[in-house]
């Protein structure tokens, strides 16, 4: 089984860390992956932007709509993410606009401040 | 990770929203503050025992609110205060306070708190210094050393602007659309200005100085969290993102300036300069490019390039013609013909430069610039003319010593150039 793990935290309070703690807390981390991982065992390691630098797309009588920030509401979860590489925000954009086409829900486009690629075999599809 | 490290963080995150909610319910800066610091104190006591609250602001200004409305009443009946047990108990009431707040609440009372600060009565170095005391929570120590400036000075500074703004008699009541757009660009006006205040300082580059920078940073994106949908608020912070990148590859050891076309880009904070450029990008959608969006755009250009000579410096010329039209200023001129320069040639540069010559008389950096663009041209007296002035202007001696070498270089460029003709 593939899992994704999710870091939840408060961004005024991460945005409140100097550049210095901000290292430790990604260095214990790394520390603590490579402990107990083996190097096969972790696949791409991702860093997102801020929520301010999120579009959302949402659907709505007359169309979809492109939103500043990251609206998703309480009803709605996170149940999964592409990982795309556009040459401008507005390729993103079209690309999940054309994804979410005809589903309800919001597709929320997020640059990543960090990709490491990560040693997971390709292709593995699950269920 | 430790206990005080965790909730140092957590207050410092917290403030502004903790002393928006108090300032609204006290309506007095000096009693909010107070009120904000026995708060702090509460939770530097109570956290590490029973951990943190689920909505630390939530519980800050439920603690703040009731301990210093029983300070009040301490001085007028002396009652007792409740036993520490009831007050650090307050899971129920906490939910209560939490429910009445939210992000509109937070928005408004934020808002009001950086407007406050940037009133228009106060000079713009009591507007950073109020700021600093009242929104960030630094110490007057902080800010004195910030500002080079003494102790006493700065609580002189800070104490006169309390008592300008008391007396202006800031309402309370939520602005109305119009008033709001008014204070949003006061308010992104004075944090752009204790971004510079840390910025520009190019001698002595002291810690404070840089945290200065750090902190206009996390008040340009709390701005942006409250008005996710205004695009020169995202200019802002990509700005302040883009530029603040660049810090670690400013200053050479000794502490003299590395022009940007110089510097190691390796050194360069690649995760700031992706933000920042995502926030450009999501601006543009806007179609409302103003000042700050087309300034970062223009520092935008010049963190894409991997090298100095990959710079797109048509597009920086173009965005600089657009800015003037948007801003019109000598030195966004001088900008301009640097740009043109770079793109074109130093005669177009040096044209653009005539009608604002003596509007620049006394810059430092325009002096600099029309001797470069003199030497380009082979005219080196005026050049040398040029380049003495511009060390006349130096403000500090790194930019006496930058412009020295200029003319060092203008010298030996003349000797190289004599020694044939001499022998002649």
């Amino acid at each position: 089984m593939l899992y994704a793990v999710l870091c939840y935290h408060d961004e005024a309070e991460v945005e409140s860390w100097s550049a210095e703690q901000d290292q430790a807390v990604v260095a214990k981390r790394g520390a603590v992956a490579k402990d107990r991982l083996r190097p096969e065992q972790m696949g791409p390691v991702l860093r997102l932007v801020p929520t301010t630098g999120a579009t959302t797309i949402r659907s709505s009588a007359s169309g979809e709509l492109v939103l500043d920030g990251p609206f998703a509401e309480t009803k709605e979860q996170l149940l999964g993410l592409y990982v795309v590489e556009c040459d401008a925000l507005e390729e993103a954009i079209e690309l999940a606009r054309e994804m979410k086409r005809g589903e309800g829900g919001a597709f929320e486009v997020r640059p990543l401040r960090v990709f490491r690629q990560g040693m997971l075999p390709s292709d593995k599809e699950i269920g | 990770m430790s206990d005080a490290f965790a909730i140092a963080n957590m207050l410092t995150g917290a403030r502004p929203r903790a002393m928006a909610a108090l300032l609204r319910y006290f309506r007095d800066l000096d009693l909010a503050e107070e009120a904000y610091q026995e708060a702090c104190l509460r939770a530097v006591h109570n956290w590490p025992r029973k951990g943190p609250p689920r909505d630390p602001v939530g519980w800050l200004v439920f603690v703040g609110r009731n301990a210093a409305v029983d300070g009040l009443r301490r001085q007028t009946r002396h009652v007792a205060l409740p036993a520490e047990d009831v007050l650090s108990d307050i899971e129920d009431h906490e939910a209560a306070v939490v429910e009445q707040m939210d992000e509109a609440d937070y928005r408004d009372d934020i808002l009001r708190l950086m407007f406050i600060c940037a009133h228009p009565d106060l000079v713009a170095a009591q507007q950073v210094a109020l700021a600093l005391r009242i929104v960030s929570g630094l110490s007057v120590a902080e800010i004195a050393a910030a500002f080079l400036a003494k102790e006493k000075t700065i609580e002189q500074r800070i104490t006169r602007a309390k008592r300008k703004v008391m007396a202006a008699n800031i309402p309370f009541e939520a602005p109305d659309a119009i008033e709001r757009a008014k204070r949003l660009s006061a308010v992104a006006a004075m944090i752009y200005l204790i971004f510079n205040e840390g910025y520009s300082a190019s001698g002595g580059e002291s810690h404070i100085r840089k945290s200065l920078c750090d902190e206009a940073i996390r008040l340009g994106r709390l701005l942006l969290r409250l008005f996710p949908s205004d695009p020169e608020i995202m200019g802002l912070l990509a700005l302040m993102l883009l530029t603040h990148a660049r810090m670690p590859a400013r200053l050479d050891a000794a502490g003299g300036i590395i022009l940007l076309e110089d510097q190691d880009r390796s050194l360069w904070h690649t995760g700031l300069i992706t933000e920042g450029i995502a926030l450009v990008e999501k601006a543009a959608r806007h179609r409302a490019a103003g000042f700050y969006q087309l300034q970062a755009a223009i520092a935008a250009l010049h963190a894409s390039a991997k090298r100095a000579e990959d710079t797109d410096w048509r597009g920086i010329a173009l965005l600089y013609e657009r800015l003037e039209a948007v801003q019109p200023s000598p030195v966004v001129r001088l900008n301009r013909a640097v740009a043109v320069f770079k793109a074109n040639d130093a005669e177009t540069a040096l044209m653009l430069l005539e009608p604002v010559e003596d509007e620049l008389a006394r810059y430092f950096y325009s002096h600099g610039v029309r001797g470069a663009l003199l030497q380009e041209l082979g005219q080196k007296d005026a050049a040398r003319e040029a380049f003495n002035r511009a060390i006349a202007l130096a403000r500090t001696p790194a930019e006496a010593r930058h412009i020295r070498e200029r003319l060092d270089g203008l010298e030996a460029m003349a000797k190289k150039r004599k020694r044939p003709v001499s022998a002649e």
